[in-house]
Parts: C-alpha cells; structure tokens; sequence
C-alpha cells in the first residue's frame, strides 16, 4: 500500500513504540509529500504582513492553521497570509552584480541633498 | 442557620466540587493522553498542534481544580478540624483511579494519529456544547471559566472536525483506519450525555448544565462531519459508562501511574 503522508521522524522513537498500533510502510512516495508554504505574519492592524517563515501542509486551509499553531502561538498575529514556495519567484543570486550594485554609488539619488526650513519637523 | 439548611450547604458544596473535578478531570487526562505526541507526531506542525490543544486543555483543568480547592479550603475553614490545605496539585496528583470523575472517552489509548483526532473531535464537540451552556451558569466562576474557554474549544473542533474529513476522505488506508476508531471509540460516548447524581442536583439551580439536552445537537453535528468525511456512525452499540462516578477502564491506572509517579514517590517536590 501505498503512503500518502510523509513521516517525519524527529524523535528516535519509532512509531510503534509510540502508540501506533500499525507501522505505516516506510516507502516514500514522492508525489505525496506536503508542499511547502511561506508564511506572512500582520503583527497588528496597520502594519504590513511580514515573512515569519515557511512550512509543509496538504493545502491552504491546513497551512493557516499549520501556521496559527507554529507562528502565533506566543500573541505575533492578528493576520496570516500564506502562499504556496512554488508561487514565489526571487532574483537569480548571480545577476546580483548587475541587478544591485550599480545603485551603490548613484548617492544624488537619495533625497539628502535639500536644504529643509527649521519649520519642517518629524523629516 | 439550623442543622438540617447546614448539612444542605454541605451538600451542595460537595456537588459542587463533584462537579467542577469531573470537569477537571475531563480535561486533564485528554490533556495528559495528547501530550504522548509531543515529539512523535506524525509532521512537525501538528505535533506543534496537538501540544497546543493539550496545553489548552490542561490550562482548563487548571482553573476547575483552583476553583475547586477554593472551595474545599474555605469549606473546611468553618469546621475546627485541621486538616491539610487542598492544591490544584494535590487534586491533580494525590486522588487515586476511584476518585477521578473524567469520562472514559478521554481516557481511552491514542492508537493511531487517526484515534486520536477522532477522540479529540468526539469530545470537542461535546466541550463546545458545554461551555456555551456553561457561560450561563449561575456559578461566575464557572461561567467566566467557560467564557475564557470556548475560544480554545471553537479551535479544536474546527481543527479536529477538518482532520476527520480530511481522513475519512483522504485514502483507502486512512479511511479504513479511522473507521476502526470510530468502532473503538463510539461505546464511549453515550456516557458523556448522561447526567450524573451531581450534574442532576445542579442544574436545577443552573449551576450545571444538563448534558442530556446536548445530545441532539452532538450527534447532529457528529453526522454531519461523518457524512463529509464518508464515514458513517454505527448503530445499536452497547454503551459504556461509569467514569463519571469513579468507576473506569483499566487505562487510567497507567495514566495515573506514569502521571503521579514522581509525586508519589517524593512528595512535595518541585521543580
């Protein structure tokens, strides 16, 4: 048969010691592990969602609360967004040369160079 | 205040405190059961889940077992004999198996991860029902207990009711084996529902609720998670009962063995 979950083992504590009464066959299907989803936690109204980390679940709805359970459980959140890793897309590490380093020495382009009226606070 | 409105305040108390330890004790032994898988479950993030829910449960019992040496303690102030201060620990610790008033459904083996959602759901619901009825009680205590609780207890249902469906309905292997649990555990539930002597005498002051009524609604929402999950509720099962009046499987010595070990063994001592 089949497994369709995954075990991941993290204790040293086989599963029929630890209360299973059957050991679920230890062959892994490949399509049936969890996909891995990223996290964004709003820590409070008015601030943006922020990454918190990533984790496995079957679907969105698992995820939420995969994530409610391993992210917020010390007050972080009022608000979880969770996506799918494969729906993410970042920047290639080695275009980084060509992608970021001509902006290092381009200064005119931050705003420092005004002369701010005394009157102006909070700049 | 004449003899016999004394030994009726005396009864009272002790009713009351009847109650609040079955409360307790429900709790406590799930929270005790659920907390085996901390470090096996079956993918970090629901062992992190099911931790959560046991650290909830026992946070309840917690509260039941205060409110119930509150009680015991200022009882025992009126009379003149001296006895020992009663704790939330010496009711956790010191009570032996014919004193703990928990339903047998909690205390029943965490066989699979399957068996032990499907515990979790079959109690959950029961606590939901309970505790809304509960933050009515004409007991503040065990009303603001209530109100503080049905929080944690809407989570776990709705957590333990998808983890049903998702297994009933998941694979011929996960199908196969919550329905062996459902045959396990289904003898267990009938208990829940019936009033025990102290939850009799109660609710005619509204102190209690009267469990019988929340029957329809348990079993209405239990087929309707089944029926998700294409699972189905058997039928004609011989009921089995008596843990609320002390009288329990032979699993709860172990629990209580592994449980009170240390207590037993030096007393008094922390941690």
């Amino acid at each position: 048969m089949q497994s369709f979950i995954k075990k991941y083992y993290y204790g040293d504590i086989p599963d029929d010691v630890a209360g299973s009464t059957t050991v679920i066959s230890k062959e892994i299907n490949k399509d049936a592990t969890w996909p891995l989803w990223e996290v964004f936690i709003r820590s409070k109204q008015g601030l943006d969602h922020k990454h918190a980390g990533s984790l496995h679940a079957a679907d969105a709805q698992m995820a939420i609360e995969n994530a409610r359970d391993v992210y917020t459980r010390r007050n972080e959140g009022v608000s979880i967004w969770v996506v799918e890793s494969k729906y993410i897309h970042s920047t290639n590490p080695d275009e980084a040369e060509s992608f970021y380093e001509p902006a290092a020495d381009k200064i005119y382009r931050h705003p420092t160079f005004y002369d701010l009226p005394d009157a102006v606070k909070h700049m | 205040m004449n003899k016999n409105s004394e030994i009726n305040t005396n009864n009272k108390n002790t009713f009351l405190t009847d109650y609040c330890l079955h409360l307790a004790d429900n709790s406590l032994i799930l929270a005790q059961r659920n907390s085996a898988w901390c470090g096996h479950g079956p993918i970090l993030e629901q062992d992190i889940a099911i931790t959560n829910i046991s650290l909830d449960i026992l946070g309840q019992a917690r509260n039941f077992y205060q409110y119930t040496a509150e009680i015991l303690n200022s009882s025992k102030n009126n009379s003149s004999a001296a006895v020992t201060e009663v704790t939330e620990d010496s009711l956790a610790f010191l009570r032996d198996n014919r004193e703990f008033k928990n339903c047998l459904l909690v205390e029943q083996e965490n066989g699979d991860w399957g068996k032990t959602i499907l515990r979790q759901f079959l109690f959950s619901n029961y606590q939901y029902l309970l505790y809304l009825q509960l933050q009515n009680s004409a007991d503040e205590k065990l009303a603001a207990i209530a109100t503080k609780a049905i929080k944690e207890v809407t989570y776990h249902l709705k957590w333990s009711s998808e983890w049903v469906i998702r297994l009933g309905d998941g694979t011929e292997e996960s199908h196969q084996r919550i329905t062996q649990s459902i045959h396990e555990l289904w003898p267990f539930t009938e208990e829940i529902f019936i009033n025990a002597k102290y939850e009799n005498e109660l609710t005619e002051d509204k102190i209690a609720v009267d469990v019988s009524v929340l029957k329809d609604a348990w079993y209405k929402k239990t087929a309707a998670i089944f029926a998700e999950a294409t699972l189905t509720i058997p039928e004609n099962v011989f009921a089995q009962k008596g843990g609320k009046h002390g009288a329990h499987t032979e699993k709860l010595g172990y629990i209580l063995a592994e449980m009170q070990f240390m207590q037993r063994a030096y007393p008094g001592c922390i941690w």
